[in-house]
């Protein structure tokens, strides 16, 4: 793919493998995301997409090939380092509790503080006023950060996901299947927040096995299957056939047809 | 719960919440329930002990506060737990171990009150740190794990008090020199003409300090983290094991603390002391609002719910019944509580 002589790349990946035991995982995977733009990394269930985000994200190490962040190789040995060069990944489970509030779950673990110790407090004016703006930049309007998370429909809970990975400094947004669990209407919703997100300057990684969600908001395509990178595209060099052409490739194509026609009749 | 959108939402076709009724909105605070609870608990035996001028007597409103002081004072950190998602059953015989400790250490072994104070204070951190740790480590319920530091502390205090003393008790704590100081502080009445006790300003500094805790401060919002989903509080940076072993510590150190109360209320100690509170401390708790399975509840809530349960003891006996009927009367008002508290959380984590 793309040479890293040029420009570096925010975050790279070059010729990685994964194994696990005698399973390929991976197989010479090589994939780059800049700033403000949006990679959508397409494959089915079992293409590999899940090890990708990890070795991301830092759960797993990659066996071969190398990772790069703005050029320069790196290892993460856990989330932990790849959250400290920016790399935040929002999980389908969303990593917020639902019966707490808005502005709790915006800042659970980062809790701004005001006044010494032993009387150090939660600014929770603060926490409520920032948390509130910044899901407003995302494109929601949050009447009551008092609401429990569970109480907000899928599209909105994305947003307050994203919208806390980009005030904690993220840099490269992973995002696993956001599309996945909803609607087609909560879809488009959250594909908006997705060029947002890239409006802000952030790098983001839109993983889903739906081509229909990946066309409207990416910058680049890989296509991922069993393992292997089995297409590379810049927007404006491949239709939307071609992609659910080439990620279908036959047997699997009718019941995609099928989710055409859902979305088109919406 | 807010009305339905008037202003213009950025955020298209998202389906916002439905409008709720005045009802709906005032149970929306997990302590609403417990006040209203505690309002009709109140009424009920305004009515039915009028004989003893329950509602204008002031004598009988100190014996019921002095009452739920005693259930109330533990049931706050009992309550931060539940939050936590976990439960204490040891809480109640830690209180009889720590009286039992102190009487040893000031009767037998001679020493002055405010080190024994001490000492019994650190066994408290001791047995909290136990049951934390071995509920963070092994990953089992701590439902298990404490009812079986509950069943050794039990089997200790009655076994160590006989071998000490030959006896099911341990008396003349008030000859251990430094005793009226501690006896002044815990145990003497603050309102002597009523018999309001000093306990009920603890209960009611506590459940403020606590209250604060739960609501104003990171450790609170971590509570309420680990509680709720310890995985997802977990995934953002909260130090969810720390934060459950230091409630299990701040819960076995108040009931020492309360031990200590006790004793120098006594001036001595039952081996059997404190058996059976443990289920008062978690009844107070839940028809306070906290959730059996954790991530929600309240402080303040749990004080209201261990002021039905002190009106519901004086209340009982006051209005001239057996005071068997007691527990029957918690019974209801917990399950009561339960199924308004599922209601609520029901509630709150609709529309997925």
């Amino acid at each position: 793919m793309s040479a890293p002589a040029t420009a570096p790349h925010l975050l790279e990946l070059a010729h990685v493998s994964k194994y696990f035991g005698n399973v390929v995982a991976l197989r010479d995977v090589s994939l780059h995301v800049d700033a403000s733009q949006v990679t959508c990394i397409l494959g089915d269930n079992g293409a590999g997409k899940s090890t990708l985000i990890k070795i991301l994200s830092g759960v797993h190490k990659h066996d071969g090939g190398s990772l790069r962040v703005e050029g320069k190789d790196v290892e993460f040995v856990s989330p932990r380092d790849a959250r400290a060069y920016g790399i935040a990944t929002v999980y389908q489970d969303l990593a917020m509790v639902p019966l707490m509030s808005i502005w709790r779950n915006f800042f659970l673990g980062e809790e701004p503080t005001r006044g010494r110790r032993p009387f150090r407090r939660f600014d929770i004016a603060k926490a409520k006023r920032i948390s509130r703006e910044q899901i407003g930049e995302m494109g929601v309007d949050v009447r009551d950060p008092d609401q429990p998370v569970g109480t907000l429909s899928g599209g909105e809970r994305q947003a307050v996901a994203i919208a806390r990975a980009v005030h904690f400094g993220a840099r490269v947004l992973i995002l696993d299947e956001p599309t996945s669990a909803l609607g087609v209407k909560q879809a488009g919703v959250v594909l908006r927040y997705i060029v947002r997100a890239a409006e802000r300057g952030v790098g983001v990684i839109f993983i889903t096995h739906n081509p229909h969600h990946a066309f409207p908001v990416g910058d680049h395509f890989v296509l991922l299957n069993r393992g292997k990178v089995i297409g590379d595209h810049a927007k404006g060099e491949v239709t939307r056939e071609q992609l659910v052409q080439e990620m279908a490739g036959g047997a699997e194509l009718e019941v995609l047809t099928h989710e055409l026609e859902d979305v088109v009749e919406s | 719960m807010t009305p339905p959108p008037n202003a213009a939402a950025a955020a298209p076709a998202d389906e916002r919440l439905a409008h709720v009724g005045f009802l709906a909105r005032i149970f929306k605070r997990p302590d609403m329930g417990a006040l209203i609870g505690a309002l009709a608990v109140f009424l009920l035996f305004a009515w039915t002990a009028r004989q003893v001028n329950w509602a204008g007597d002031a004598g009988v409103w100190a014996s019921w506060l002095n009452t739920a002081a005693y259930d109330g004072i533990v049931a706050v950190p009992v309550a931060l737990l539940m939050i936590g998602g976990e439960f204490d059953l040891s809480a109640g015989v830690m209180i009889g171990s720590s009286g039992l400790l102190l009487g040893i250490l000031t009767t037998k072994a001679h020493w002055n009150m405010w080190p024994a104070v001490a000492v019994v204070m650190l066994f408290g951190l001791g047995i909290g740190l136990l049951n934390g740790v071995t509920v963070v480590k092994t990953k089992l319920p701590s439902f298990i794990v404490t009812l079986g530091t509950f069943f050794m502390l039990r089997g200790l205090n009655a076994g160590g008090t006989i071998k000490i003393t030959g006896g099911v008790s341990i008396n003349d704590i008030d000859q251990a020199p430094g005793f009226n100081l501690a006896h002044k502080l815990f145990a003497s009445l603050v309102w002597p003409a009523k018999g309001l006790s000093v306990s009920v300003v603890w209960w009611l500094g506590l459940t403020a300090v606590g209250a604060w805790l739960l609501s104003r401060t990171r450790f609170g919002n971590w509570i309420f983290g680990a509680g709720g989903d310890p995985t997802a509080a977990r995934n953002v940076g909260v130090p969810v094991a720390r934060t459950k072993v230091a409630l299990f510590v701040m819960t076995s150190m108040v009931a020492a603390a309360w031990g200590i109360m006790t004793a120098t209320n006594l001036r001595g100690m039952q081996s059997n002391e404190g058996v059976g509170r443990e289920f008062e401390f978690i009844i107070a708790a839940v028809v306070g609002g906290c959730l059996l399975t954790g991530g929600y509840g309240s402080v303040i809530g749990t004080a209201f719910g261990a002021a039905i349960i002190g009106m519901a003891q004086i209340g009982i006996i006051s209005s001239g019944w057996d005071s068997n009927w007691v527990y029957f009367f918690e019974g209801v008002v917990l399950l009561a509580a339960v199924m308004l508290n599922t209601a609520i959380k029901r509630r709150a984590e609709r529309a997925r």
